[in-house]
């Protein structure tokens, strides 16, 4: 009891001392986040058929689904009666965001990106179910769904039907995250965060944090593989990047000068808050570290003429930053959205717990998670079609 | 002969039958059980509340009551009632200084002097029974529901314990209950009111500062009040179609 009166200041109503939601509401659209951003780079070759990024599209479409199989777990973990969460798509409420985020999720994880990854990997699918030995041959035997047709006009049919549901991807990608900041944009009591400005705010920030985790895992990978990094391609996807960075930067200042011009009610409490409690967060991580001094990088990558080695070094700071950043913008969202009170007269504190259902151990593990689960992704389905190092995959 | 025996025989049981039964549902009305309300109807009732800031004294009566009647956790950060003490400084009205010790739970020690040219009142607050609650608006699976009746209530054997109705309510009037892991809030009594009796912070305000009010029935004391006094929901901005009334709110509250 005490330790939550502890971090107390000034007057919250009782009932709001205690923080509703923790660093898994945190992970939840960062995660999320990741997935769309992911596809949409994957979409990029498909549908505007950008080439030199070929050789993530495979990783990217796994990326996100590693992701999005882990996106719905910190929900899951965070609710009070998680056995009841199916009532969600059994009696959902249709006039809550929430309830229908469960759909989009569904729609996106079934009709979109498993459709698309099995269409891809058909082929290879065929190949690994009748060459495999061992208990793996089933797997693949299954994945097959008993279709073996691997003739020209079958794979052109699968092809047409990959670029058909990647054009519907697109925008149910846009959907998936927007959604996630609609969440918080629609909640009118919280002036921290209901902005209409959200939703896209949000759909940015996914796409650069996306870009950003396949363009990281695509240069460890290479690595690791011992394969030459195609330097065409992160290049490319670093300039996406940068462009990206750019909007979504753009979108959060004009977020952030509306505010401070308007000066409502609430911004002598927000405005207070990011001076104090917030500022480590989002002053020095978020807007510093992680936006400020990565677009620098990129840009410098963009003006000055760098040699392959040193542009990839810039770009694995860069994207890394990126990552602590958008990561740092989800918690000032989440959390900071918390901290202060709606009679805008008191703030209090979030205490994280370690080793609790909530606490930071869980974090950690789930943002592990999807690494394991694209580990094993990888190893059944290898999205490499070219054995040969540094060699662009034929088309 | 004999059949007016077996006539009076009838006669006679049913009677007793009948006293019996008038006497059960008798006492089941001074226990406050339901056939106290037998004809109770959800779409006769419109309920609503009136506060008269002017005569709230602080003494958290209505706290206590609240928490023993609801079985309200007693830490001081679950409360499906509480007071909030305000004092604004003459000529300096924002911010006002607050504070709700253990939620006016026992009641306010004094705090601030009478003859500085200051004010200090009390609010008692409570879950506003919004007409469009933005509360259940978000809630995933409809546990929480505005009745027909105009009271906004909570299934806890549906509530998910998402909590995303606590981010939604802007009065900060839910709380998830610890043992149950579903929110709670203020129920207006329900299990009372649908009987005729009135709330239990209504029933125990020594002051009547706290009146319940059937804003459909025409003979409600509540619109008589309403009619001839100035009132005042609370963030009328949020435009929730708050139905807990304030008399003589001061403009710091919020």
């Amino acid at each position: 009891m005490e330790s939550i009166l502890q971090g107390v200041e000034g007057y919250m109503y009782p009932n709001e001392m205690e923080l509703q939601w923790s660093i898994l509401i945190v992970l939840y659209p960062y995660i999320t986040g990741l997935v769309a951003g992911a596809f949409i780079l994957a979409s990029l070759e498909r549908v505007f058929r950008v080439e030199s990024v070929k050789p993530t599209y495979r990783l990217a479409l796994l990326t996100a689904l590693a992701f999005l199989l882990v996106a719905p777990l910190p929900l899951q973990l965070h609710l009070g009666h998680p056995e009841r969460s199916l009532e969600m798509y059994l009696t959902p409420h249709t006039a809550s965001a929430m309830a229908m985020f469960g759909f989009v999720y569904l729609w996106y994880l079934m009709a979109v990106l498993v459709l698309e990854i099995w269409l891809d990997y058909r082929k290879d699918i065929v190949q690994l179910a009748q060459t495999t030995t061992g208990p793996l041959r089933h797997v693949y035997r299954l994945l097959t769904l008993g279709s073996y047709d691997v003739s020209a006009e079958a794979l052109h049919v699968d092809d047409r039907a990959g670029y058909v549901i990647t054009l519907i991807g697109i925008p149910s990608a846009f959907l998936l995250h927007g959604y996630v900041g609609f969440i918080f944009g629609s909640v009118k009591a919280n002036p921290w965060w209901s902005t209409p400005l959200m939703p896209i705010v949000f759909l940015f920030s996914a796409i650069v944090s996306g870009i950003a985790t396949v363009m990281l895992l695509y240069m460890a990978i290479a690595r690791l593989r011992g394969m030459e990094i195609d330097m065409r391609c992160v290049d490319t996807i670093a300039r996406y990047l940068f462009y990206a960075f750019i909007i979504d930067f753009s979108l959060e200042m004009l977020d952030l000068i509306h505010r401070i011009y308007e000066a409502d009610e609430s911004f002598h409490t927000l405005d207070f808050m990011v001076k104090t409690r917030l500022y480590l967060p989002h002053v020095i991580v978020q807007i510093v570290l992680g936006t400020l001094v990565p677009l620098g990088l990129l840009a410098l990558t963009q003006v000055v003429k760098l040699t392959d080695r040193a542009r990839r070094g810039t770009y694995a700071v860069a994207g890394l930053l990126t990552l602590v950043g958008i990561f740092a913008m989800r918690w000032n969202v989440v959390i900071g959205g918390q901290l202060f009170s709606k009679s805008f007269l008191g703030y209090t504190t979030y205490k994280m717990e370690f080793a609790t259902r909530e606490g930071l151990l869980p974090a950690i593990l789930l943002m592990i998670l999807p690494f394991v689960i694209l580990w094993v992704l990888v190893k059944l389905l290898p999205p490499w079609t070219d054995e040969k190092p540094g060699v662009q995959p034929a088309a | 002969m004999n059949q007016d025996r077996r006539d009076f025989l009838a006669r006679s049981g049913k009677l007793l039958l009948l006293t019996g039964a008038a006497q059960v549902a008798f006492e089941a009305i001074l226990r406050g059980e339901p056939a106290a309300a037998p004809n109770y109807r959800t779409a006769d009732h419109w309920w609503g509340m009136i506060i008269d800031v002017e005569k709230c004294i602080g003494c958290g009566n209505c706290v206590r009551a609240c928490k023993e009647e609801n079985d309200v956790p007693r830490e001081p950060f679950f409360f499906r009632t509480w007071v909030e003490r305000y004092h604004v400084q003459e000529g300096d009205v924002e911010p006002p200084d607050v504070d709700s010790p253990n939620g006016g739970y026992d009641g306010f020690p004094e705090r601030y002097r009478t003859n500085d040219g200051s004010k200090s009142f009390f609010v008692p607050k409570l879950c506003n029974h919004c007409a469009r609650s933005p509360c259940v608006q978000v809630c995933p699976v409809g546990a929480t529901f505005e009745s027909p009746d105009g009271v906004v209530l909570v299934d806890k054997t549906y509530c998910l314990g998402c909590r995303y109705c606590v981010q939604a309510c802007p009065y900060g009037c839910r709380f998830i209950d610890p043992r149950t892991k579903t929110v709670d809030k203020c129920s207006l009594c329900y299990h009372r009111i649908t009987k005729g009796l009135t709330t239990a912070c209504c029933e125990t305000c020594p002051t009547g500062a706290r009146q319940l009010g059937d804003l459909k029935d025409p003979k409600d004391p509540i619109r008589e009040f309403l009619r001839t006094h100035k009132v005042q929901v609370l963030k009328p901005q949020m435009a929730t179609g708050s139905k807990t009334y304030y008399n003589g709110l001061d403009g710091s509250v919020r």
